[in-house]
């Protein structure tokens, strides 16, 4: 398929249109595929829709395949018990391209072309931002899995919800205590100089200060950087415990250059797994990881004490002891957060029951029944543990785990309760109008 | 190119307008709201053109001009109250006043040095932008509030977040910008910077200062750009750093192309196709960007004017 110069000629051979109908035929097989839940619509009465907005390109594709695969779990069970009052339940896809502007876009189409009857999955936080709007004007209620303070600042509207994950802002509050506790007390942080770098700028020296400790330093790594190492001297001497949450393919070079700069003779390491979400913690360059502790929201590797429920949940997802994909290990799941997915789902069925929800007119009827809500207990349906749920911010909160890199696994080593990461109201959506 | 009556040029841009309003009655819901917001961002295209395609000077930053319109709108509205009709003048003249810097700095250059000038400006505001995240919002971006839009005369309110009056300001704006970009075509400026565009020297040579013919140029295309990113602020409510990324610099060029540089129809056409191609292949694969290249490389190889353009060039020659 190459002319005498060597390019690549399409027009000289007949072949390609072949290859050209095998790729769509790939393609349209591939859309068929399991990820792609497709369920029969034969049930007696029509399906309940759920629009799902995945990270499937982009900055989130990581992300997005996992929290597919959640999904299509967690469906599949909850079909399998009978569908929620009754009706089974159908998920529609559609790929965001982990942008705000398509992401709005297609919130507008889960409303009003496919007419679904709650928008659900969003994992990154200006896709959230820019497509809660929309979800706003439309009615829409829209179940995001995020982690992100967004939906509990307030700042978005009533329709926005995150009853299956944590905030981040609860996530570090509830990190202080162990820290100050067991790591030291003179922290450093380093972290990316954008939004999620800066809820760790912001959060963690209140909450260290609370249990004694303090921020020595901030130390804040533009995005765009790929080498780490003339940062490494502004972390002062007397630095206890280095808090890092680098996130992105740098990561890899961070912990790497992080390494060659200490030697044996470092201080304590704490970080957050989204750093390495969905990267094999025994990848080469991160033997420097070893004995140092990060935040989990759920434990990515089994533990000797799961429960029946978290025993269930990694089975039906189909994650391996490691946390990687059932028959190819390299395959690591984004464990910490995509339970966050299967959780989620059962909130929405909970609601939906109390609500005797029946089709997008009950849509104010299913936002005031989630507000209602106020706690989850641990169990089949919320298998990472117990929670609670403020309506007013539309919020849940619950326990985190943290776990030391032993061995290449990681273990975890403390639990926080749900009370270590509570703070006070920013505001209330009840009070905004339906 | 031929010339057409003035009668015949606006009959057709005025037949084209009609068309979007009466479609605004008979679109299913969905396509009403995907073109409102395609009105707005051809709008943006229609900017890029203004440079691009009359005067010929590509920039790979315009992303910074629909910025300024979008944060000058926003910020006007989110940091200081600002009623909608004051943020919207704020987005123009937030852009027309960037447009105005960049362009006596950057005209300096010509060719691929104006076009990496122009992009690392657009970086440099793109990096601002995240450096004052306490103000814009950083990476994440801002929501407008839904009660902020709100579009108030005298006793009488109009929600722009309703779709009817949503894609009624979109036309609106689209129209006055269409028929704005016609005219200045037709213009005695226009004619000059197609005279830049086909040999400076020689416009240099008959006594036209080319320098500031050009600047105007920026300035006019920079203000454009500046208004859809301010209406889109308005109109969709949502306020965010990946506007001004390198690929909304992108996206404008490609849509220009697609329907055809320095046809006054060619934006929204190619704006059109765009997002309708992304829009029906994101149904069947993940891999639907590589679908979009295909389609542009077969537009490249097929029409490569663009769409518009090539239409001109074969069957319609009075095609402004």
């Amino acid at each position: 398929m190459t002319d005498k110069n060597g390019f690549f000629d399409l027009s000289k051979t007949t072949v390609t249109r072949r290859t050209a109908l095998k790729g769509l035929a790939a393609g349209a097989g591939l859309a068929m595929a399991p990820g792609f839940v497709r369920y029969s619509q034969a049930q007696s009465s029509a399906p309940i829709k759920i629009g799902f907005q995945s990270h499937r390109t982009g900055i989130g594709a990581a992300y997005g395949r996992w929290y597919e695969k959640t999904t299509a779990a967690a469906i599949k069970a909850i079909n399998a018990a009978g569908g929620i009052n009754g009706r089974q339940v159908e998920v529609i896809i559609e790929d965001d391209g982990t942008d705000p502007g398509r992401g709005a876009e297609v919130v507008g189409k889960f409303a009003t072309q496919h007419k679904t009857d709650i928008v659900f999955g969003t994992l990154f936080s200006h896709v959230v931002i820019g497509s809660a709007p929309a979800a706003g004007e439309a009615k829409m209620p829209y179940f995001v899995v995020s982690e992100g303070h967004h939906v509990a600042s307030t700042k978005l509207n009533r329709y926005v919800f995150q009853p299956g994950i944590t905030d981040v802002k609860s996530q570090i509050k509830s990190m202080a205590p162990w820290i100050a506790a067991n790591a030291g007390k003179k922290v450093t942080q380093i972290f990316p100089d954008f939004a999620f770098g800066y809820d760790h700028r912001d959060y963690l020296p209140p909450a260290l200060k609370a249990q004694g400790a303090e921020v020595i330093a901030q130390i804040a790594i533009p995005p765009t950087e790929s080498s780490f190492t003339k940062y490494f001297p502004q972390i002062p001497a007397e630095t206890e415990v280095i808090y890092h949450v680098m996130v992105g393919p740098a990561v890899l070079t961070f912990v790497k250059e992080l390494g060659e700069f200490y030697g044996s003779n470092r201080p304590q390491l704490f970080g957050f797994i989204d750093s390495l979400e969905a990267v094999d913690i025994n990848s080469p360059g991160l033997e420097f990881l070893d004995g140092s502790h990060f935040w989990e929201g759920s434990p990515r590797y089994a533990q000797p004490d799961d429960t029946e429920a978290q025993k269930a949940y990694r089975a039906a997802v189909g994650i391996d002891d490691n946390g990687a994909a059932v028959g190819d290990p390299k395959d690591v799941s984004t464990a910490a957060h995509m339970f966050g997915c299967w959780e989620t789902l059962y909130v929405v069925k909970k609601a939906m029951e109390d609500a005797g929800y029946k089709g997008p007119e009950d849509r104010a009827k299913l936002v005031e029944a989630t507000e209602a809500l106020k706690e989850f207990a641990e169990g089949p349906e919320h298998p990472q543990g117990p929670k609670t749920f403020n309506g007013k911010i539309h919020q849940c909160f619950g326990i985190q785990n943290i776990s030391k890199v032993e061995g290449g696994k990681l273990k975890v080593v403390h639990k926080t309760k749900i009370e270590d990461g509570l703070y006070e109201a920013e505001g209330d959506y009840t009070t905004q109008a339906l | 190119m031929s010339e057409a009556s003035p009668a015949k040029a606006y009959a057709l841009h005025l037949g084209a307008i009609a068309l979007l309003f009466v479609l605004s009655f008979l679109l299913p819901e969905y396509y009403h709201g995907l073109l409102a917001r395609i009105m707005v961002l051809a709008v943006f295209a229609m900017g890029y053109n203004m440079l691009f395609g009359y005067v010929g000077l590509l920039s790979l930053g315009h992303a910074m001009f629909f910025g300024a319109g979008l944060y000058g709108a926003g910020l006007a509205i989110i940091q200081l109250g600002w009623s909608v009709p004051a943020a919207f003048t704020a987005g123009l003249g937030c852009g027309a006043v960037l447009s105005l810097i960049i362009g006596l700095l950057a005209l300096r250059s010509t060719g691929v040095a104006f076009m990496i000038v122009t992009m690392m400006f657009a970086q440099v505001f793109y990096l601002a932008i995240l450096y004052f995240a306490a103000w814009t919002g950083g990476d994440q971006g801002m929501v407008v509030p839904q009660p902020a839009r709100v579009l108030t005369f005298g006793g009488t309110s109009l929600d722009l977040t309703n779709p009817t009056v949503r894609y009624m300001s979109a036309l609106a704006l689209f129209s006055l910008v269409l028929l704005m970009m016609l005219a200045i075509v037709r213009s005695r400026f226009g004619r000059v910077l197609v005279a830049i565009r086909e040999n400076e020297e020689r416009t240099k040579m008959l006594g036209y200062d080319t320098f500031s013919n050009k600047l105007a140029a920026v300035v006019v295309s920079g203000t454009i750009c500046a208004a859809s990113g301010a209406a889109y602020a308005l109109l969709f409510g949502y306020v965010g750093s990946s506007f001004a990324s390198v690929q909304y610099s992108i996206l404008p060029l490609l849509w220009v192309l697609l329907g055809g540089a320095a046809t006054t129809l060619g934006p929204l056409v190619g704006t059109l196709f765009m997002y309708y191609v992304i829009d029906v292949t994101s149904g069947y694969t993940s891999a639907y960007l590589l679908i979009v290249g295909i389609a542009l490389i077969l537009l490249v190889l097929f029409f490569p004017r663009g769409i518009l353009g090539s239409i001109r060039q074969r069957w319609l020659g009075w095609l402004p």
